[in-house]
């Protein structure tokens, strides 16, 4: 296994030099190389099949490429990637978008789920205070995204169920749904999209975050 | 030892949920907690373990590790660690400590390379590897990362790892730098140490191997990466396959100047 990578970048660098390169291989040369070492190197554990990472999609691939060049995306292709992840956004079945906050915050402080090491047929969680900080009684916050304590109260929903509330009522689905819908590369899963939350733990936090009763909102 | 840590960290967590105690105070708990670990490393059992096993005759050639090339020369040892992965011409391959390990140990041994990869971390010839590279690891503390850079496959190791750094995937989308990409971070009330450059003395690739008290074991760098890609909820990285190594290669790169504190001790 590992020699036949190894073989596959000696040849790569003996190509290079019967081509009269001087110097280091090519950026499309460095993506190929990495497929095969990829390729080679991971291997199915448990339900974990390494199609995980070999079959990911255009989102995946372009941002880790703007990731590579410490360049972010040019804004059509940051349009593009946006406009195909909201067209997959799954809105709730009923219409009910609000579901029961406290349900929702053990889901934001569950992190198990989907390593080769979860059972298969276990619960995920949301994994959403290992990044985020969301209640200001709870101290082990994460901080590699943006702090959600009063999260609805800032933007000024009083009544999820009003009219008035429903941009923001759509938009917090949306986002947990699938956020890359709204930033093309954001660091944040997309749990509904991906399969990490159905459609009734997404709708638990979305009233999490917008029940003016959850602790998000104090 | 073990007791008393875990009666500590129980302790630490207490605080955690104490709702009337300020952000502040929790960190400093935590850290009075991390202070108390410094005093006495188990990893110095397995340090002397690994120096026994370094001149110990063994395997079916009978013989010790004494005339290993870590890359400084045969027999070597000081200031090898911070100084790989590296090209070895015999082997014409990238290799880290560990692999490097696993070869002198067939060539100079004559145990089975391909069996010993396959051994679960903490097994049989796998937990004598892991003791041998925390013992190699103490011998160069203090001393600074230095890779080698000079070579065309240090140069592309160093170009695939950046991009096995930077590659999304997964169902939940993580790269290696969505959790170690940017200062300043953390996890829960775990501090994330910035991988794209050195991010100071003793901190990231600097650290491993360490003693994690948590769960009692000595973690070399293969594990640590093995157990990150787990979190990622990637698939199963293969033991010294070339992408753990690539990977190496870009972390330890990176961290040029960072003086190594190997075995550490962890949480």
């Amino acid at each position: 296994m590992n020699k036949k990578t190894q073989l596959v970048l000696a040849s790569l660098a003996a190509a290079l030099v019967a081509a009269g390169c001087a110097s280091a291989p090519s950026v499309a040369e460095l993506n190929a190389l990495t497929d095969k070492i990829v390729k080679a190197s991971f291997r199915d554990e448990s339900h974990v099949k390494v199609e995980r990472i070999t079959a990911t999609d255009e989102t995946n691939r372009v941002c880790s490429e703007a990731d590579v060049a410490g360049q972010p995306l040019d804004e059509k292709t940051a349009k593009r990637i946006e406009e195909a992840n909201l067209k997959a956004i799954k809105w709730p079945s009923d219409g009910k978008f609000i579901g029961d906050w406290k349900q929702g915050e053990a889901i934001a402080q569950s992190g198990r789920g989907l390593t080769w090491t979860d059972s298969a047929t276990g619960v995920n969680g949301g994994n959403c205070y290992n990044c985020h900080q969301m209640d200001k009684k709870e101290i082990s916050y994460g901080t590699i995204g943006p702090s959600l304590y009063n999260y609805g109260k800032i933007r000024g929903v009083s009544n999820p169920d009003d009219p008035a509330s429903k941009a923001i009522v759509e938009y917090t689905w949306g986002k947990i749904w699938n956020a890359k819908a709204y930033n093309a590369c954001s660091n944040m899963p997309r749990a509904g999209h991906m399969g990490i939350l159905n459609e009734t733990q997404v709708r638990h936090i979305v009233g999490l975050l917008l029940d003016p009763k959850s602790p998000v909102n104090q | 030892m073990n007791k008393a840590s875990s009666l500590a960290m129980a302790a630490v967590l207490a605080l955690g949920t104490m709702p009337a105690l300020a952000q502040k105070t929790a960190s400093q708990g935590i850290d009075e907690y991390r202070a108390m670990l410094q005093d006495g490393n188990p990893a110095e059992l397995f340090e002397a373990k690994g120096e026994d096993l370094w001149k110990k005759a063994r395997g079916p050639k009978n013989a010790s590790l004494e005339k290993c090339d870590l890359g400084k020369g045969p027999g070597v040892v000081k200031g090898a660690f911070v100084a790989l992965p590296k090209y070895f011409a015999d082997t014409q391959r990238m290799q880290d400590l560990e692999s490097r390990l696993v070869t002198c140990m067939e060539t100079l041994q004559g145990f089975n390379a391909a069996d010993i990869s396959k051994t679960a971390f903490g097994r049989g010839e796998m937990a004598n590897v892991t003791a041998l590279a925390t013992w190699i690891a103490a011998e160069s503390k203090g001393l600074k990362f230095n890779l080698s850079q000079e070579h065309s496959q240090e140069k592309t190791f160093y170009e695939v790892g950046k991009r096995l750094f930077f590659q999304r995937g997964g169902p939940h989308d993580f790269s290696c730098a969505s959790c170690h990409g940017e200062e300043g971070k953390r996890i829960r009330l775990q501090d994330l140490p910035i991988l794209t450059k050195n991010p100071g003395d003793g901190l990231g690739f600097a650290a491993w191997p360490a003693y994690r008290v948590s769960n009692g074991q000595m973690w070399s760098m293969q594990l640590r990466l093995n157990d990150c890609y787990r979190q990622q909820r990637f698939p199963y990285p293969g033991f010294a396959s070339d992408a753990t190594i690539a990977l190496s290669t870009y972390l330890g790169v990176n961290a040029k100047g960072a003086a190594s504190i190997a075995p550490a001790i962890k949480r």
